[in-house]
């Protein structure tokens, strides 16, 4: 950078400011994950100490290790995060072009309908749709986790990508419509990768709420092959007490699978603004 | 092989009419120009040829053939876009060959037609590159090689060179004549700028708010006009329109071009102050203001001195002026 625009003044402050925002960000990470190093006399002693010499302890660990199938409830959340994603940033898409692509009687208003559900909760519906996995027989399965996640994460994907690729240019899809590429070409081939900056923000968004998500695993799969993390941890929450150790140790290791997600997304997200487009 | 006829086409997007019963000829190896103000409609006038818009009315032929329902990538058609619309994720080699991969061409026949259409815009160096490696007149002679691959009926474009600097601007141009001698393919081009239209055109269709206001040869629009819009629409500088009663000529405006007004310190028919004088060494344009016509061009041949504010002595030459009636119809 040139010295021309920056002082060491200027520089200091920028940098104090930032590293002030990223210890308070970071902050209850960091407590949750000393926390879960230590016994449970030290938890309590002195949250805020580090694990060292006689307050380490594995002793969480290895609570969650021993109880309940942590593996399985694991992948189960690993499945229905990435399967929601995957059809949340699928349907989405599509929705997405055929309203910023196509004119058609009502495309303003669909466009306002899909969008409606921004605003409101779907656990509003929850008795119905409990009823409705009862009535299908998909209650304690993951595909009904997915179907629930898939459509509370559509409407802000159809909103958002919908933006995104009415800013795609014209000129480019027609010029695939010359050179007799077809819609779905068009669309998988040309408008994707252009809005990838998009889909990435979408998939950083849809993806945390359906893995914090304990209302719905409660509700439509708590049977124990179907169990989620967030689920799964709820065992060490008593009604009297409460095994620390491991509801930190669990939740420590809840971390690790969304870190990696988004370091993919976000990765995907850098790469998509570098990536010169159309001019 | 490549005549267009448009027959009564309109198109409306909702109520608002954009296109109003166009109808136009373009013979075969024809070099027509779609020229008129932005927002006229040539853009949609071009997409409804190319098939990306449908007609509201009317019919498309080429070669005889409707083609109104046929999908654009079956029209045998090329278009060339003013953002050039290059696939961005593809090297220029396979921008310029997936028009032929999509019809399913051989890969040796795709190769020699890459080739030959690199080595006509010079482009052998680039093959391999992205378009975000290239500069905007490389884009715009790779978008170009990439109409020429597929070898069309019919050529379209659309202000290719309005995103290009003055320079390359007239380069290109003369690259686009060159390859239209050289193809000996029908091509319809569309601008907003005059001067593109009157040195490449065969044929000049001039458009105003979706109507076709005349058609002809540059130099036919440029010496015979049908009304104000044509009269001062094609030629640079505009054309003087002069009260006609005030000269004492028939008719609502009299049209003068710049070239056909003399200027005079001693005497003319009417007296004007100069406000303003523009020396680009062959020639010399000066603009005066008038009471009675408002401002006035004239342009004079070679080096002339004038001062802002002098007053000076106009007289038309009524003989090459172009008489226009109320409603800026020509009167002959
Ligand atoms: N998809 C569309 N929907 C509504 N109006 C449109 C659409 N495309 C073009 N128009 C209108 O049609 C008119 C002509 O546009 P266009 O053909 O792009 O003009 P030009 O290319 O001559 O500048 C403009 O007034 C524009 O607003
Ligand atoms: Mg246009």
């Amino acid at each position: 950078m040139s010295s021309a625009r920056t002082s060491l003044g200027r520089t200091v402050a920028a940098h104090a400011v930032l590293i002030a925002y990223t210890v308070i960000a970071l902050f209850p990470v960091f407590v949750i994950l000393i926390n879960s190093l230590k016994t449970r006399k030290a938890i309590f002693g002195d949250p805020l100490a580090l694990p060292l010499g006689k307050s380490f302890d594995l002793v969480g660990y290895q609570t969650v290790m021993k109880q309940g199938d942590f593996v399985l409830y694991f992948q189960n959340s690993m499945t229905v995060t990435v399967a929601s994603l995957f059809f949340v940033l699928l349907f989405g898409a599509m929705a997405a072009f055929a309203l910023s692509e196509y004119r058609f009687r009502g495309n303003t208003l669909m466009g306002l309908y899909l969008a409606l559900g921004i605003m409101i909760p779907i656990r509003l519906g929850t008795v119905a749709i409990l009823e409705m996995m009862v009535a299908s027989g998909l209650v304690n399965t993951l595909t009904a986790l997915i179907l629930v996640y898939t459509a509370q994460g559509l409407p802000l994907s159809v909103f958002i990508l919908s933006e995104f690729m009415k800013s795609v240019s014209n000129d480019l899809k027609n010029a695939g419509r010359i050179d007799g590429l077809s819609e779905y070409a068009i669309f998988f081939r040309l408008v994707l990768p252009l809005v990838r900056p998009a889909m990435a923000t979408v998939a950083v968004f849809t993806m945390i709420p359906i893995w914090n998500d304990l209302w719905f695993p409660l509700i439509l799969a708590s049977a124990e092959q179907t169990k989620t993390v967030t689920l799964g941890a709820q065992v060490f929450i008593g009604q009297f007490q409460n095994d620390w150790n491991a509801l930190l140790a669990a939740l420590s290791l809840a971390i690790v699978p969304v870190l990696v997600l988004y370091l993919i997304f976000s990765r995907q997200l850098i790469r998509g603004i570098t990536v010169g487009a159309v001019k | 092989m490549g005549a267009l006829e448009l027959k009564a086409v309109g198109k409306s997007f909702g109520k608002t009419e954009v296109i109003r019963g166009v109808d136009l000829t373009v013979e075969d190896g024809e070099f027509c120009v779609f020229v008129g103000p932005s927002g006229c409609g040539k853009s949609t006038l071009l997409r409804i040829i190319a098939g990306l818009e449908d007609a509201s009315a009317g019919d498309i032929l080429l070669d005889g053939q409707r083609i109104n329902d046929v999908a654009p990538a079956k029209r045998e058609l090329a278009m060339v876009f003013q953002s050039y619309a290059l696939y961005p994720h593809l090297t220029v080699r396979d921008n310029m060959g997936l028009a032929l991969k999509q019809a399913g061409v051989a890969k040796a026949e795709i190769a020699a037609a890459t080739d030959k259409a690199a080595d006509m815009l010079a482009l052998g160096p680039l093959m391999d590159r992205r378009p975000a490696e290239l500069s905007g007149g490389q884009r715009q002679r790779v978008a170009i090689g990439r109409a020429i691959v597929r070898r069309p009926k019919l050529f379209l474009f659309d202000e290719p060179l309005s995103n290009l600097d003055a320079a390359l601007r007239v380069a290109t141009r003369i690259e686009i004549a060159r390859l239209h001698r050289e193809l000996a393919a029908t091509m319809i081009y569309v601008t907003h700028d005059q001067v593109e239209a009157m040195t490449l055109a065969d044929k000049i269709v001039v458009l105003r708010a979706g109507r076709v206001e005349q058609v002809g040869a540059p130099m036919q629009l440029y010496n015979d006009p049908d009304n104000v819009f044509v009269a001062g629409f094609i030629g640079s500088p505009q054309m003087n329109f002069l009260k006609a009663a005030a000269l004492g000529e028939q008719g609502e405006t009299l049209g003068i071009r710049p070239e056909h007004l003399e200027v005079s310190r001693k005497a003319g028919r009417f007296a004007a102050q100069i406000s303003h004088v523009e020396k680009l060494g062959g020639e010399t344009l000066v603009y005066a203001r008038s009471e009675t016509h408002g401002l006035l061009t004239t342009r004079l041949f070679g080096e002339h001195d004038f001062a802002v504010d002098e007053t000076v002595h106009l007289t038309p030459l009524a003989e090459r002026g172009f008489r226009f009636d109320a409603e800026g119809q020509r009167m002959r």
